[in-house]
């Protein structure tokens, strides 16, 4: 890591305001933007390793975390962000069965608007469900995934992490493999690191791969071993249950066989591959545990901790523009 | 095993389209030698030495859609009677279905299947694996798995996959491994509980029927799922005129389309299944003559390039029944050379069309190295009598079923020899 003797000082010279007030697509930064994002967040990742964590760049500010889909990783994470950058934050997660689609979460959005939050960081299971609430409140909206859209700021706590273990984004290869069809990690992560200068290669049967995705820039494999041939970085994604058992994919032990990431198929990627995912895994279904558990390879453990520095930033970011605005 | 050299027979070769004087020496399992018009070559002291004396003899012939009962239903058939049949009928490769209880929808069952027929050491005998799990057209099976484990094509056999988002995944995930998918063109609503084709005749004798035109709707909503998908796709039985011009326009677009015909489709029609004789009643019914005119053109002409014998063993007690209520199917190993002679005999068809459709044609789409007389090629071999009729009784039959239509009919085409991987199984 290169945070070796930054601190709280160099946070305040790197922050920079937002350049929109709301934060829903890694395409809402340009690539300029995103690498001095990523040095305000190495920033953070030097103080969050200091006994004393606190900052005061939110003081005052109110986070609401208002998280429709179940999570426990990125609300926490969030919760973390907000409150050493000394936010008041609150956690809200409106119970799912109870609520339904469109008018409701605008209903949702105005109440939730009177109330003068600063920050709303909101995960829905409706792609476009952040956008919509961002035209509804006052407040600026971070997208802490929507649907089957995106998640940008777990991109950006990817590309922190491979910046952290290589040096550079710009270059490598990069295999996302698994279920691209229904996730928000690949999308987001195919457009900025793409955007960042990877190779980025898409790994998955064809039922779980879009047909269409071959215009992303991207190139499509079906077959694993081809897809993560001489690959820096392997990237899992979480295959959910439901969808294994004969829908999109017949069976857990053919998936495994197939598309688990093993130390048989990691050995046909480059030397020093490291391996990500964005959790919860399932072990013996999308990776193996003895290539999950290897911190020789694994930046498992290493995203989590870059997720924290990396939301800080982003709501620094946005605090910045706020600040900009009054 | 001794080498084998058959002299003095008439090649017929499908492959390369020869069809002469010629000799054959099989050694250790594959073709050694090809000699055409000439006698072979410096032959060792120690060989077999089969003098033809004029007949047939051409590659194997390769059956593509074979049921059998087993595991589940050994009363109707095993693999090793079916074997014998094959055997019998000259036929050396056969692909079993996976329609078997338990069905074939997992590598275990593959497995299993192969395994047994090593043990039997007959014909070569391969597995189909099936599209959707228990053949239910809903949850896909295990068809990485089941391709690993030798599956040559998937398929749920008579069982049409229904949904078409189901039929769209299995097509796309079976290319993403290079398998191949068969599926049966029927309109499930429309053929429910139908026993014969829609039509004067059917409407006559009273019989629940189904019209013709559901195999081309459910044909053309494959076709469009083969464009959506760029899967390859195998046609599983086409038997009616309208279906077929469906078919050869995908084919004349560049579709990665191939089509079957049965026997039976070939050479029956609605008209056979006559005082309700249920050894006639076949899945898909019987069609008019028209249709299976156009059936025999549309092979002639090479639109559809497979003929298979659709082998479906019902026992006596699943065919004793009034019609309606009557299992379909038709036992057709050893009928299948015969049927073929006649489709050649009554000038419908070229003899080195039929043969090709139903050696090399479907050898070559599987991946399999049979079907060709051709050095180094498995030594399958056929050696037939073409002139010498005979009336088939259908209790001479191997296979544990006996119902054929054919039974009484008069038939040419005498199997005298067969050997597979260069053993021989059968010889009259």
């Amino acid at each position: 890591m290169t945070s070796v003797g930054l601190g709280p000082d160099d946070v305040r010279t790197r922050t920079f305001a937002f350049p929109a007030r709301h934060f829903i697509s890694v395409t809402d930064l340009t690539i300029p933007e995103v690498h001095r994002l990523l040095d305000l967040a190495e920033a953070f990742v030097a103080v969050n390793r200091q006994p004393n964590k606190k900052l005061d760049l939110l003081k005052g500010r109110t986070l609401m975390n208002l998280f429709f889909e179940a999570s426990t990783r990125t609300q926490s994470s969030f919760e973390l962000a907000g409150k050493r950058l000394g936010a008041d934050v609150v956690n809200m997660s409106p119970r799912a069965s109870s609520i339904t689609k469109g008018e409701t979460l605008i209903d949702t959005a105005v109440t939730l608007n009177a109330m003068r939050p600063d920050l709303l960081v909101v995960r829905h299971g409706s792609s476009g469900a952040a956008s919509l609430l961002a035209q509804k409140v006052g407040c600026s909206v971070v997208n802490a995934g929507d649907g089957q859209h995106e998640h940008p700021t777990q991109a950006l706590l990817d590309a922190l992490s491979i910046k952290g273990a290589f040096g550079k984004v710009e270059g490598l290869v990069v295999a996302i493999c698994g279920d691209v069809m229904h996730s928000r990690v690949a999308r987001s992560n195919v457009l900025l690191l793409t955007g960042l200068g990877a190779h980025v290669r898409l790994v998955g049967p064809p039922t779980l791969v879009p047909q269409d995705a071959a215009r992303w820039g991207v190139e499509i494999h079906h077959d694993m071993k081809r897809g993560i041939a001489g690959a820096d970085v392997v990237m899992m994604l979480r295959l959910q249950m439901e969808r294994m058992q004969g829908a999109l994919v017949p069976s857990t032990r053919e998936y495994f066989r197939f598309f688990g990431l093993d130390r048989e198929k990691l050995a046909a990627a480059a030397p020093g591959v490291r391996v990500m995912h964005p959790g919860p895994m399932n072990r013996g279904v999308e990776i193996d545990s003895d290539v999950a558990d290897d911190l020789r390879v694994s930046l498992i453990q290493n995203q989590v901790e870059m997720g924290v520095a990396v939301r800080m930033a982003v709501l620094a970011g946005l605090a910045a523009r706020l600040d900009e605005q009054a | 095993m001794r080498p084998t050299a058959f002299i003095g027979a008439r090649l017929i070769d499908p492959e390369s389209g020869y069809d002469g004087p010629g000799a054959v020496l099989a050694a250790d399992g594959v073709i050694a030698e090809v000699a055409r018009g000439t006698s072979l070559g410096d032959m060792a002291a120690d060989i077999e030495v089969v003098d033809c004396q004029g007949r047939i003899l051409c590659p194997g012939l390769v059956d593509i859609r074979v049921k059998t009962g087993e595991p589940g239903a050994e009363t109707k058939e095993t693999l090793k009677s079916a074997c014998l049949a094959a055997a019998a009928g000259g036929v050396t490769s056969i692909v079993v279905q996976p329609d078997t209880d338990p069905a074939a929808d997992d590598p275990a069952t593959i497995d299993f299947i192969l395994r047994r027929a090593r043990d039997i050491g007959l014909v070569h005998v391969h597995a189909a694996g099936a599209a959707t799990q228990r053949l239910g057209g809903e949850r896909m099976a295990e068809i990485g798995l089941m391709h690993e484990a030798g599956a040559l094509y998937i398929t749920d056999v008579d069982r049409v996959i229904a949904d078409s988002k189901v039929m769209r995944r299995v097509l796309s995930y079976a290319k993403g491994f290079g398998a191949l998918v068969a599926h049966r063109p029927a309109d499930p609503y429309l053929s429910a509980g139908a026993a014969a084709t829609e039509g004067e005749l059917a409407a006559r004798m009273g019989l629940p029927s189904v019209p013709a035109i559901a195999e081309r709707i459910m044909l053309e909503r494959d076709l469009a799922l083969v464009e959506l998908t760029g899967a390859p796709l195998l046609v599983d039985q086409l038997t009616c005129a309208s279906s077929l011009e469906s078919f050869a326009r995908a084919k004349a677009r560049g579709l990665p389309v191939t089509a079957t015909a049965s026997i039976n489709h070939l050479c029956f029609n609605e008209h056979d299944i006559g005082d309700y004789r249920t050894f006639a009643k076949v899945d898909p019914p019987l069609r008019s003559e028209a249709d299976r005119q156009a059936l025999a053109e549309a092979v002639a002409a090479g639109l559809v390039e497979i003929i298979t014998s659709a082998h479906a063993p019902a026992p006596a007690e699943d065919k004793r029944l009034p019609f309606d209520e009557a299992a379909p199917g038709a036992v057709g190993l050893q009928t299948f050379l015969p049927a073929l002679i006649e489709l050649h005999l009554s000038g419908e068809i070229a003899f080195i069309d039929l043969l090709r459709a139903a050696t090399v044609a479907p050898a070559r789409l599987l991946g399999l190295p049979a079907g060709r007389l051709a050095k180094g090629a498995p030594a399958d071999l056929l050696l037939f009598d073409l002139g010498a009729p005979y009336l088939l009784d259908a209790d001479t039959l191997l296979s544990k079923s006996k119902n054929t239509p054919f039974d009484g009919r008069r038939l040419q085409g005498q199997v005298l020899l067969t050997m597979a991987g260069g053993r021989v199984v059968f010889r009259a």
